[in-house]
């Protein structure tokens, strides 16, 4: 498979990938290296494990990070409540120390969580490690681990080596700085918000059946709008929600109806401070542009 | 002619050259290692090498590590692999690009910027001792006014004064920040085993505990919210609360800055940016009206109605830069203080005029004022405002 046979491969998942991405993403699958994509939030980093898996037709795990996760959350944990519950139905039975202690710390008893799983499988997962800014910085050290070496070591039962090696992708939107070990350790690719006809191209493979017109109003007026000032600028998501509910209101032209679009708007502006800095005027002359 | 670079005749082969451009992107401040050098010989083996763009994507993903270093690459890979047919026998390292924010580094930037360069150094006028220096300095002050009627700051703040006033402000933040709450909350890395929750978990458990559930004193931080005055009376001072402001902005992300004159400005989210000096041209945008007259009680009235609303809680400390000279009637000032002080915050004033011997507050704005203060403190020098860390620990 060469980078272009996966860009189109891609395409025909429904997400239209930039030459810089679908590059990145053949390395990353043709050397076995983690793939770190930033970028600004909405821009459909996320949707790129979702895909990359349906291509590869595997299982997507999904590790959401967060302040505070540790390795119970992101590794293993013990079954502690069954493993009491085993010792005592032991006792009862007079089975003996070492036997029970043998059983309470097998597989039956191990909760795997999303990065032990994603090493055990017979086909190598898309392991999607999203918003790893937002962890700890001594679990982004143990992820480092985990990821050169692929294996994790549970002190009660040994090393458990990798039977396939995940296809692992890291998303960040820049909560903090991220370490130089980290990055060193992966191929990167920024993921910036679509041109024009990349996201002409987007609109139109998720909704076929929009208008033509329509459809170049949408993509001008969302790209006219990031130029702004905002404090949150709408990514593909808020364009493709904005693009459902004009059609769904049955618009033919953005600007035909100041009130209808403005509230629309909705869709895109998610803060009120944002809706204040685009008042009608404002949406009417880049909608007015954007035709 | 094609653009691809002609290798000298004596080049090794393909390994070598990839080292060169290595060595060529490592003096334009990447920060590669042997190990990537490896990587991209691989993976030159998966595509097609021979197509310049498909190597440029497959190299670019390898060796940058960041959105800074992505942009750069372009005109890096161009410079080395595609300079017009020119031969090529080592490399030139281009202009080496200055230490960006981006890359965060606990090294030291290199050079020192010499104080004596530029526009003189950050102080007040009446940072002489000397009776005989106060003729010159008076010079230099109207200089600055004459700056100031132009409305560009930039003029006014240099990028080494926000620097240095970074520093102190990251200092000042560390004494608000360092402060802990009485009581214990549960926490994942406590100093304190939770006793109550190991109880309740072993009801779980059949009375065994298991798991040892900590507490600890959770961070209970002071958040600043500065207030500076910028009309005409304050305009030989503003330089220096300008650079502290944009520098406290830098230094804490949560600390909160307003200007006014005869309105009240937010000016936050234009000191956040992260270029110092297009930080200033934001500023400058917004500071109509500057040297003006001042309506202080106005302003905090304002101030205490709008964003204090949703910015000032008991945790805050509001920083008022101002000399209390009102060109409107003063009596607005002790009400708004009033009104801020039921929020429950503190509240400091600095007066660049305190630290002139023999200074009495008799502006009357200023004797209104006094009573509702928690802290009233001379500060016309960054040096003074460096001084107030103890003073704000005690806050």
């Amino acid at each position: 498979m060469t980078w272009t046979s996966l860009q189109t491969a891609m395409a025909d998942q429904g997400y239209i990938a930039s030459g810089d991405l679908a590059m990145a993403l053949h390395l990353s699958l043709s050397l076995g290296r983690p793939l770190l994509l930033e970028g600004a939030a909405g821009v459909g980093k996320t949707e790129v494990a979702r895909v990359l898996a349906a291509v590869e037709d595997t299982q997507l795990i999904r590790l959401q990070c967060y302040e505070g996760l540790d390795s119970a959350q992101a590794i293993y944990e013990w079954n502690y409540q069954r493993q009491l519950l085993a010792i005592r139905a032991a006792s009862e039975d007079g089975e003996t120390g070492k036997s029970v202690e043998a059983r309470i710390f097998s597989d039956e008893f191990l909760l795997e969580r999303p990065l032990l799983k994603a090493i055990r499988q017979y086909k190598a997962p898309v392991l999607l490690i999203d918003e790893i800014d937002r962890a700890d910085e001594e679990f982004e050290a143990y992820l480092l681990e985990i990821l050169s070496e692929f294996q994790i070591t549970i002190p009660e039962m040994g090393t458990i080596l990798a039977t396939t090696r995940p296809i692992v992708i890291l998303t960040a939107n820049g909560t903090r700085d991220l370490s130089d070990a980290l990055r060193r350790r992966c191929l990167y690719a920024h993921v910036p918000y679509p041109d024009h006809q990349t996201e002409l191209a987007i609109l139109v493979t998720r909704y076929p059946d929009i208008a033509d017109r329509l459809c170049t109003q949408i993509v001008g007026f969302v790209q006219a709008l990031r130029k702004q000032e905002l404090e949150k600028k709408p990514g593909i998501a808020e364009m493709l929600d904005f693009s459902a509910a004009l059609m769904g209101l049955g618009v033919a032209d953005l600007t035909d109806d100041p009130a209808t679009l403005q509230a629309t708007l909705t869709t895109l502006l998610k803060t009120q401070m944002d809706r204040d800095a685009i008042p009608t005027e404002i949406a009417q002359r880049l909608a007015g542009k954007a035709a | 002619m094609s653009l691809v670079t002609k290798f000298a005749a004596r080049d090794p082969g393909p390994a070598a050259r990839m080292a060169g451009f290595v060595a060529h992107l490592r003096d334009n401040g990447l920060r590669l290692g042997v190990g990537e050098t490896g990587i991209a010989l691989d993976a030159l083996t998966h595509i097609n090498a021979a197509n310049p763009h498909d190597t440029r994507r497959a190299l670019k993903s390898i060796f940058t590590g960041c959105a800074e270093e992505a942009a750069q690459f372009d005109g890096l890979f161009n410079s080395f692999w595609m300079n017009g047919g020119r031969v090529k026998s080592r490399v030139t390292p281009t202009s080496k690009p200055s230490e960006s924010q981006y890359v965060h580094s606990s090294r030291e930037a290199s050079a020192e910027a010499d104080p004596n360069s530029g526009a003189g150094d950050i102080s007040a006028p009446d940072g002489g001792d000397g009776e005989a220096q106060s003729d010159g300095e008076g010079k230099l002050v109207a200089t600055d006014v004459a700056n100031l009627f132009k409305k560009d700051l930039r003029d006014v703040v240099r990028p080494d004064d926000i620097e240095a006033a970074e520093k102190i402000a990251l200092r000042l933040g560390a004494a608000l920040r360092d402060r802990r709450s009485r009581r214990r909350k549960a926490a994942r890395k406590g100093d304190q085993i939770h006793f109550r929750k190991v109880m309740r978990q072993c009801l779980a458990t059949g009375g065994e505990p298991f798991a040892l559930p900590k507490r600890h004193r959770p961070d209970r931080t002071l958040r600043v919210t500065a207030i500076c005055d910028v009309s005409g009376s304050m305009t030989i001072y503003s330089r220096i609360f300008l650079a502290f402001l944009a520098g406290l902005m830098r230094a804490d992300p949560r600390a909160d800055a307003y200007l006014f004159h005869t309105r009240l400005v937010r000016i936050t989210e234009a000191l956040r940016d992260k270029d110092a000096l297009r930080a200033l041209a934001r500023l400058s945008l917004l500071a109509d009206g500057f040297a003006g007259g001042s309506k202080i009680g106005d302003s905090l009235n304002t101030f205490a109605a709008t964003y204090g609303r949703r910015f000032v809680d008991s945790r805050t400390v509001v920083m008022v830069l101002s000399d209390g000279y009102d060109t409107a009637s003063p009596d607005g000032i002790a009400d708004a203080l009033i009104r801020l002080k039921k929020r429950g915050c503190k509240i400091i004033w600095l007066n660049p005029l305190k630290g002139w011997d023999g200074y009495e507050p008799t502006a009357r704005a200023m004797a209104g004022a006094l009573p509702h203060l928690d802290l009233f403190r001379a500060a016309n020098t960054l040096e003074d405002l460096a001084a107030l860390g103890p003073e704000l620990t005690q806050l």
